[in-house]
Formats: C-alpha cells, sequence, structure tokens
C-alpha cells in the first residue's frame, strides 16, 4: 500500500471536498492558480506532476517553496513517480542550502529564488501549471510499499542534519495506526503553522487528506493574523509549535477569552512547552481540546499523545494530572516504548535512553542505512522515564545532558525552574566545559519586557527550588535565543557563545 | 486459497469491493466476498450468493475476530465480506484526539 492508494480513497469517498486552501475561492486577478483544491484535483494533478517528473528523469523532488496548493502536489507527484520528496527550508544560509542541495544533483526542484545547484530549477508557478496538464498517458503508480515517500533532514540542533529515510509503508502505518478515514466533519478546517520542511508538515497533511479535513496554511505566523485566520477560516483544528502559542499568550496579555468559537482542537509539539504557558493558554481557550504530541522525524512524527482529558484534568488542579502535563502523554498504539540504562530495560519511573519500535519507526539515515537494532528497537537518542500509568517523560536529548562531577544533570529540569520566575521569558541550560567537575550548569537567559532580575537572585531562585549542584555556576542575559523555526532551542549555538565568554 | 499478507490487495469476484489487507490472520483463511472467493486478479463469477449481501463501505477497516484478519475497504461494493464463512464485523473508530 502506498500514499496514493490512500490519496484515491479521499477522491473517491469525498470527491466535493476542499482538500486545501481557504473557505472560499479569492478572485483571481491575471489568471493565478487556483487557491483551492479538492481531492480529485489532487489526483489529478499528482498524474500531471509526474508525468513532467518522469519527462525530466528527475531521482527525487527537493521543494524548496513555502506553504501551499504546490506542496501537497509536490508531495503526491513524486509518489506517482515514484521517487522521494525531499522539503528542505527555503530560509537557509546559501553555504548550507548548497552543501545540502549538492547530495540531490538529479532532482528537480521547485523553488521561487535562485538556489545554489546545478539540478534543474522550476518556480512554483512553473510547478502549478505542469500539475494542470491533463496526463492520461502517464501509467498508473506502483504500488510498492518499500519505495521511498520522503528524505526529511532532521533539526540538526546537537549534530549536523541527517537524511531520514521514510518508505511508504511506514507513513501508511502512520496514518492507519492513528487516524479513521474519513472521520471529519465536511465543515472541518485545520489551520497549519509548521513548515513544510518539517516532518509534522508532511504527516499532518497527509492525515488531514485521508480523514477528509480541509487544510489552510498560515504563511508568516503572527498571534493577530493566526486569530484572524480562525475566525475568517471558521479553522475548527489548528497545531502549532511552543514558541508559537508563547507569542500569543503574550499578545493577549490580559484578555480573559482568545475569542476564537469555531476552534475545537489545538495541537502542539515539536520542542519543550514551558507549563506556565500551557497554563495561561488552557485559560485563554476554554473549549478549545489541547492536544501534545511527541514524535521524531525518524518515526513519522507522532508516537506519542498528550489528550484533552488530561489537560482539562490538570487544569482542574488534579495533582497527578498537573505532573503530568509535563509529559508527552501515552504512546500510540502501535508503538512500543522501553527506556534503557546501561545495563538494559529500566523499570517504571526510572530515566534513562528511550527506544522505540513500531510498524511507523523507520530509524532509517541515507548513506547511514538502518539504524534499528536486531529487535527492531530505535535509539530516540531523547532521555526520559515512563511512569506506571505508561506517561512518557521527556527530559531532553541526551548529547544535552550535562554530567557535572559525575551526576547526569537534564538541562529541562533547570529551564522549567528558571521559566517559573515572573521576569523570565526564556532560558536554555547548557554544559560547559569545567576542570574541576568535568561540565559545569551555564543558563541563556532571556528577561521580559521591563523586568529585571540579576544573576545572583536567579541563583539563589533555582537553588532554593532544585538543589546547589543543579545550580547554574554562569548565567548570561540576551536577547533571544537561537532557535530553529520551529522553536527547537540550537545549543550548538548557545554553548559556543557561552565558551567563549568564560 | 490466496496467501494473505499484510498489504495484500484482493478483489471481489462478485462485486467492485476492493481490500487491501492491514493485519494478516493468525492461520490460514479464505476471505470471501458475496459468497465468492476473493482474487487478487479482477475475474468476474457472477452475483451474489443469497444472504451474502450487505455491502461494504469504503474507508472502513473489517476484522474477523478469531483469526485477527484485518483488512481495509478501498473500493466499496455490494457484497458482504467473510472468512471461512464468518461475516467480518466493522472495526469500531480509533478513540485518538487529532494530533496534527
Amino acid at each position: 500500500m502506498n500514499l496514493l492508494t490512500l490519496a484515491e480513497m479521499a477522491a473517491t469517498g469525498m470527491p466535493g471536498r476542499i482538500a486545501v486552501g481557504p473557505l472560499r475561492e479569492p478572485d483571481r486577478a491575471g489568471g493565478a492558480d487556483p487557491a483551492r483544491l479538492t481531492y480529485p484535483q489532487l489526483l489529478d494533478g499528482a498524474r500531471a506532476g509526474a508525468s513532467l517528473l518522469r519527462d525530466c528523469a528527475a531521482a527525487e523532488v527537493v521543494y524548496l517553496g513555502v506553504n501551499g496548493p504546490a506542496f501537497p502536489l509536490a508531495l503526491l507527484s513524486a509518489a506517482w513517480a515514484g521517487i522521494p520528496l525531499v522539503p528542505l527550508n527555503y530560509r537557509l544560509g546559501h553555504d548550507q542550502l548548497a552543501a545540502l542541495l549538492s547530495h540531490h544533483p538529479r532532482a528537480l526542484v521547485i523553488s521561487d529564488v535562485t538556489p545554489p545547484t546545478s539540478a534543474r530549477v522550476i518556480s512554483t508557478r512553473e510547478w502549478r501549471s505542469a500539475c494542470a496538464k491533463p496526463a492520461a498517458d502517464m501509467p498508473l503508480w506502483q504500488d510498492d510499499p518499500e519505495a521511498v515517500a520522503a528524505l526529511i533532514y532532521t533539526s540538526g540542533t546537537t549534530s549536523s542534519p541527517k537524511a531520514a529515510v521514510l518508505r511508504h509503508r511506514h507513513l501508511v502505518s502512520y496514518l492507519l495506526g492513528s487516524v479513521d478515514f474519513g472521520a471529519a466533519g465536511e465543515r472541518d478546517a485545520m489551520l497549519v503553522s509548521v513548515p513544510p520542511y518539517h516532518i509534522a508538515g508532511v504527516a499532518n497533511l497527509l492525515s488531514n487528506v485521508y480523514v477528509g479535513r480541509r487544510v489552510v496554511y498560515l504563511e508568516a505566523f503572527t498571534p493577530q493574523e493566526w486569530l484572524d485566520c480562525v475566525r475568517t477560516q471558521q479553522i475548527s483544528h489548528a497545531l502549532i509549535v511552543p514558541t508559537m502559542l508563547a507569542r500569543m499568550t503574550e499578545y493577549l496579555g490580559d484578555a480573559t477569552d482568545a475569542g476564537v468559537p469555531t476552534l475545537r482542537s489545538l495541537a502542539y509539539g515539536g520542542a519543550r512547552m514551558p507549563l506556565p504557558v500551557l497554563e495561561r493558554a488552557l485559560w485563554l481557550f476554554p473549549s478549545v481540546d489541547f492536544v501534545n504530541a511527541y514524535g521524531l522525524t525518524e518515526t513519522c512524527s507522532t508516537i506519542a499523545i498528550l489528550g484533552p482529558a488530561d489537560h482539562r484534568l490538570a487544569l482542574a488542579g488534579d495533582p497527578l494530572a498537573r505532573r503530568r502535563l509535563g509529559s508527552v502523554g501515552r504512546l500510540l498504539p502501535g508503538v512500543q516504548a522501553q527506556v534503557r540504562g546501561t545495563g538494559g530495560a529500566l523499570p517504571a519511573s526510572q530515566p534513562g535512553d528511550i527506544y522505540v519500535r513500531g510498524p511507523q519507526v523507520s530509524g532509517e539515515y541515507r548513506d547511514l542505512g538502518s539504524q534499528l537494532d536486531d529487535e527492531g528497537w530505535f535509539a530516540t537518542r531523547d532521555r526520559g522515564w515512563i511512569d506506571a500509568d505508561g506517561y512518557l517523560f521527556v527530559e531532553g536529548r541526551a548529547d544535552d545532558t550535562i554530567i557535572r562531577g559525575g551526576e547526569n544533570i537534564a538541562p529541562a529540569e533547570i529551564e522549567e525552574v528558571l521559566l517559573e520566575h515572573s521576569a523570565v521569558a526564556d532560558a536554555a541550560v547548557v554544559g560547559v566545559p569545567d576542570e574541576r567537575w568535568g561540565q559545569d550548569i551555564a543558563a541563556a537567559v532571556v528577561l521580559r519586557p521591563g523586568r529585571s532580575a540579576d544573576a545572583e537572585e536567579l541563583r539563589g531562585w533555582v537553588r532554593s527550588r532544585l538543589r546547589g549542584s543543579k545550580t547554574p555556576g554562569l548565567i548570561v542575559f540576551t536577547d533571544e535565543l537561537p532557535q530553529t523555526p520551529t522553536g527547537k532551542v540550537l545549543r550548538r549555538e548557545i554553548l559556543a557563545s557561552l565558551v567563549s565568554r568564560t | 486459497m490466496t496467501d494473505i499478507t499484510v498489504g495484500t490487495r484482493l478483489r471481489s469476484s462478485v462485486c467492485d469491493t476492493e481490500v487491501i489487507t492491514v493485519r494478516a490472520p493468525d492461520v490460514p483463511v479464505e476471505l470471501s466476498c458475496g459468497g465468492y472467493p476473493m482474487t487478487a486478479g479482477s475475474s468476474r463469477a457472477g452475483s451474489s450468493r443469497s444472504g451474502a449481501d450487505g455491502g461494504t463501505l469504503l474507508g472502513k477497516r473489517y476484522v474477523d475476530e478469531q483469526t485477527g484478519l484485518e483488512v481495509l475497504c478501498t473500493k466499496p461494493g455490494a457484497g458482504r465480506l467473510a472468512a471461512d464463512g464468518r461475516a467480518l464485523t466493522i472495526k469500531a473508530p480509533k478513540a485518538l484526539p487529532a494530533s496534527d
């Protein structure tokens, strides 16, 4: 089974529904491409796009564009042609982009800028018009579950980016394991604010096609534009990253309600959500179901979910539920997880390295091959623990763990305490080389506008809530933390700047 | 008897029904639609046996509790699905919230 099997079901079963685009087709001046596509139009477009890919013997489709109808057309055209989609970040610097593109010399590159590549480049406009040409001579797709559907670069917060190999069977398993065909209401619509080169952008698109939910893209996030879009587009579901929710709660200030009556579900993930932000958001969106989704590029996105009931219990003050608000919830039905220490699998509630397995877990990188062990387990390189009821707590990347005088310290624990201080807007904790302790704890802190706190005050704050060995030896103040577009903190850069000052 | 493994596509020989296997059965089983064995080919044998109609629905998952066989209906039709004569039942929808 491949992704087109599922797209064809959507085209057959929900022929009148809009797959992607606004509530109403805008006036099209100057022969602009349609802003909306139905499922049958998406499938026909994929066939036409595949015909172009065949004619130019493309080995891959590199998508360097922004979110929009061209993106699902690229994903499904590539599937039809039996080649991978490679979505890349168009905001990368010239050298980084050139380095990534050098791995894809025989790709067709869809881009509205002039990317540093010798491969053939076409604009989004040209791509849309190629997909609009009838291509009845293009043969049907080969149903090959082993074919590679997408190569997605990991965010590379701790090491250089690697291309995760996602085969059709991985993505299909994810969809069949997590959503039901045609389950969305006819008027449901999802507002997507994650970029197309992120696994959540790919998985989300496919989920929505399979459940029959219209996708609306927000090109550039600002709190006001997001709120306006939810209202005018009658959005029922939204997907955001934690930094966006943080900006939204700041923007709404003392408001008592966000005023988005159609919104029923708000899913977040991609990075850690600071608890104070989440608690404020739960007040601002009282009738909305909050869902925390945890997953990795290598697992085709979501593998664990903290659902609406867990969020509500926490808001009502249930102490266990409040603790679990810091977890990523429970595993999807098809996914297993194991926490391992140096001696193997650990009992419940013991922190260690998180391993996962299941049919949606790829664990394969281009040029490196499969990284699964003999029993199919994938080392996520995240550290955490699973409580007695199966709630998974993620402390952070194993590579980020600070080892101070032999003690393993998760930066997240200290960051959470710093974020509880009313003057702190953002904080990142890293380990810096230290002659006495091996590593010492350093924190980069962003203060709220108009608020002040000095390093000694913050050190005292942490010491009184944790203990001396977890108190940062160094605290520096900065205007902002370097982040990926989805809100993951770039610790490499923070570490480099801190080391250069010591 | 057709070998049914995950991903096997089967067609009805009496109606438009097509399915894909999502979970293989624990023991070999004969999957029928409208009273006639489903096949990997596309030959039509005629109309359903009486009592073997009732139809299949697009996108529904059908299961045989006894062997664990689970199929996804990718094209609907008029015949009813059965495993060794036992009518398959529609699997209850998932209770998961929308996560992405």
